[in-house]
């Protein structure tokens, strides 16, 4: 599935080797397939996501591209080596930060910094640079158990970019962050990537995240790739759709999955109370939909006529939702 | 140049630990206060002479007493003559009272209760008393656990005391001598333990425990994602440890040298050496156990695996050599066993360091096993 959907994207480097190439790669957990056969290839400078829902196994393959786990099949190449054997190369050329890191409490800011700054054989100016750039000048004397979530996701963000690695491999960001925190984290990749020719690998479930953050986007469900190219591309292929969200005055589960004359069907999102109608011709389809109301005495709340997102697109391959 | 780089990274790492276990204001009670406090308590109770008091059960809806109640060789008519009586008050039923006065030994004291049998052995059960008295006929009879030398001790004085023709025996104190020199005392006995326990209950707690709790939170995995070397962070958290247990040894026995006057009697480098050696063995065992699990709950079990049967068998607060004799020769192999007796022996036997030199090598042995074995099966992620 991975392959078919590989498709060549143009970049500046393409023609040269990917600093990151997953070839058919495999992993099981016990009784649990957690990725099914994966392949894509990143290149110098690119910044991807990996998007899908929680247990899409986006962690197990960036744990694996990170070197933690071992493919059960297929190969991994990172700047055309190989893990075994190369650790300590490509530790250097790495920066990561993991899913809900928790580091020294009693240590300060400056002194967790530091102490990670020696792992890479760095002085003192490139602390204080990172410090800076992440924006806790006022925190450096702060233990880290009394940052708050975003300060510390920051900081984890701050060890990553010490060694001002090739490859930035981040888990997860900005996940359980408030929308202020997690816009401070986008504005510190952004910044990065306007000064830098990092390659940025990050596994998210937020839409927006990888929108705003990556120009490719790999859409990954249940261990395999669904789909994988630039925004554009991914919702181009949808012809135009426009999405109709509607709300009734009274809740109506019973419309889920009717099917409307006009060719479009009705799908009802019981936890958000909405119903949900894709149009690829909303000038007919939109009279058949009210006439359709209108028959079936069902009155309308609210209508709302959207582009479609990341989230419709997972959601027509699925039928589920990516934050489900 | 690399070599300096390579100290640098061992040095930050020593100074992290470091500052992670001083700025936990806990540590300073339960590492350095806590022991000086167990030592006092201890110290106190057993090196000072406290008049001792013990509890017996007299035995009263026997059909003698109404018999034989003018008879004088009686446990009731004895009491009523030569024991002081005691008005009940509260929950206290009616006493008699015989005080044996000791200077050198110190005084005993016997609180004789009447009660019925099931009653007596009702607080015999509860352990409020140890012996109880009955009689039959002309005779006396003592009936308490002939395993239990506490009643041994107080059947021995109160048949005494219950002597003859119900004439207490006169103690010969003459040939009495206590013994209250250095290093024969309980204290002396108790502090080289007390070393021994907290240097293992230090590295088994806080480096097990402390690894765990560091691979369950990811940081181990964070860390060695790193160019890191591997073997730096487990010598900085011994070096780290060893350099705690040093501080926090030599602040008790600094409490036990003001209070108590304890010595060292033998030789410094040898105390010095089974002291290194002893928490080399306590690192690697530390290092090996929790080499592998991430779960704190597992972690908790593995380490009380470790430490109880220690704490039990090795002699801390008494000596082993109660336990049966088939026994001993494997306790005095146990790793608590080889450091405490090592240090006693310097404290208070003034041995030398070709004395401890067997048991420093074997303490050393077992760190090295198991600090290799441990980083050879340790799981970073």
């Amino acid at each position: 599935m991975g392959t078919n959907n590989s498709k060549a994207l143009h970049h500046p480097d393409m023609k040269k080797n990917p600093v990151i190439e997953v070839k058919n790669v495999t992993k099981s957990f016990k009784s649990v397939q957690a990725v099914k056969g994966v392949d894509f290839k990143i290149f110098k400078g690119q910044s991807v996501a990996l998007l899908g829902p929680n247990g899409a196994g986006k962690t197990t393959l960036m744990e694996m591209i990170e070197g933690i786990q071992k493919p059960d099949k297929g190969e991994i190449f990172i700047s055309g080596k190989k893990w075994k054997g190369n650790e300590s190369t490509l530790h250097r050329e790495i920066g990561l930060s993991l899913q809900e890191t928790h580091f020294l409490e009693r240590l300060t800011v400056f002194e967790t910094l530091k102490l990670f700054a020696s792992f890479y054989e760095l002085g003192q100016q490139r602390v204080d640079e990172i410090i800076r750039i992440i924006g806790l000048q006022e925190k450096i004397r702060s233990y880290v158990v009394n940052l708050s979530g975003g300060q510390r996701q920051r900081l984890a963000l701050g060890i990553a970019l010490l060694n001002d690695p090739k490859i930035l491999l981040l888990d997860e960001p900005t996940t359980g962050l408030d929308p202020n925190a997690r816009r401070e984290i986008w504005s510190i990749l952004m910044d990065l990537k306007k000064h830098s020719q990092t390659s940025l690998v990050l596994t998210t479930h937020y839409m927006e995240e990888a929108e705003q953050l990556c120009e490719r986007i790999i859409i990954i469900d249940k261990g395999r790739i669904l789909k994988q190219g630039t925004l554009e591309q991914l919702l181009e292929e949808d012809n135009g759709d426009k999405i109709i969200e509607f709300a009734l005055d009274e809740s109506n589960r019973s419309i889920d999955g009717v099917s409307v004359q006009a060719g479009f069907q009705i799908q009802w999102d019981a936890n958000r109370d909405k119903g949900v109608i894709v149009l690829n011709q909303i000038e007919r389809q939109l009279p058949e939909f009210l006439n359709f109301l209108n028959q079936n005495n069902l009155r309308l709340r609210h209508l709302e006529c959207r582009r479609k997102t990341l989230d419709d697109l997972f959601t027509t391959m699925t039928g589920r939702r990516l934050h489900e | 140049m690399n070599k300096l780089i390579q100290q640098k990274q061992l040095a930050q790492l020593i100074s992290a630990h470091f500052k992670e276990i001083i700025r936990h204001p806990a540590v300073i009670f339960w590492g350095i206060i806590f022991p000086i406090l167990m030592a006092l308590g201890l110290g106190i109770a057993f090196t000072r002479q406290t008049d001792i008091i013990r509890h017996v059960a007299v035995i009263e809806n026997n059909p003698a007493f109404t018999e034989n109640a003018n008879n004088e060789l009686l446990i009731h008519a004895f009491l009523e003559k030569h024991a002081d009586k005691i008005e009940p008050s509260g929950d206290k039923p009616h006493q008699y009272k015989i005080t044996l006065v000791d200077e050198k030994l110190g005084n005993t004291t016997f609180l004789f209760e009447k009660t019925t049998w099931r009653h007596a052995m009702v607080l015999l059960k509860r352990g409020n008393l140890g012996i109880i008295m009955n009689e039959k006929k002309d005779r006396i009879e003592y009936h308490f656990d002939p395993l239990n030398t506490d009643a041994h001790f107080s059947y021995l004085k109160l048949s005494k005391i219950f002597g003859q023709n119900g004439v207490p025996v006169e103690e010969n104190l003459e040939s009495v001598h206590p013994l209250t020199i250095h290093g024969t005392r309980y204290i002396d006995f108790l502090v080289p333990g007390l070393m021994a326990m907290g240097i293992m209950m230090s590295c088994m707690w806080g480096m097990s425990y402390g690894m765990i709790d560091k691979r369950s939170k990811k940081l181990l995995r964070r860390m060695v994602a790193t160019p890191m070397k591997k073997s730096y962070f487990l010598i900085s958290l011994m070096t780290v440890r060893i350099t705690m247990n040093l501080i926090e040894s030599t602040l008790l026995f600094i409490f036990a040298w003001l209070v108590f006057h304890i010595t060292i009697e033998g030789s410094i480098a040898g105390l010095f050496a089974i002291f290194i050696a002893g928490n080399i063995a306590f690192g690697g065992i530390a290092i090996f156990i929790s080499c592998r699990t991430a779960n704190t709950e597992i972690g908790n079990g593995l380490v009380n695996a470790v430490v109880m049967p220690m704490m039990v068998l090795s002699g801390v607060f008494f000596s082993y050599h109660n336990f049966p004799d088939w026994s001993i020769p494997f306790i005095q192999k146990l790793p608590l066993t080889l450091l405490a007796d090592g240090l006693r022996s310097i404290f208070i036997e003034g041995a030398g360091y070709s004395e401890v030199f067997l048991p420093t090598a074997i303490l050393l042995s077992i760190g090295i096993f198991f600090f290799s074995a441990g980083l050879r099966f340790f799981k970073w992620h």
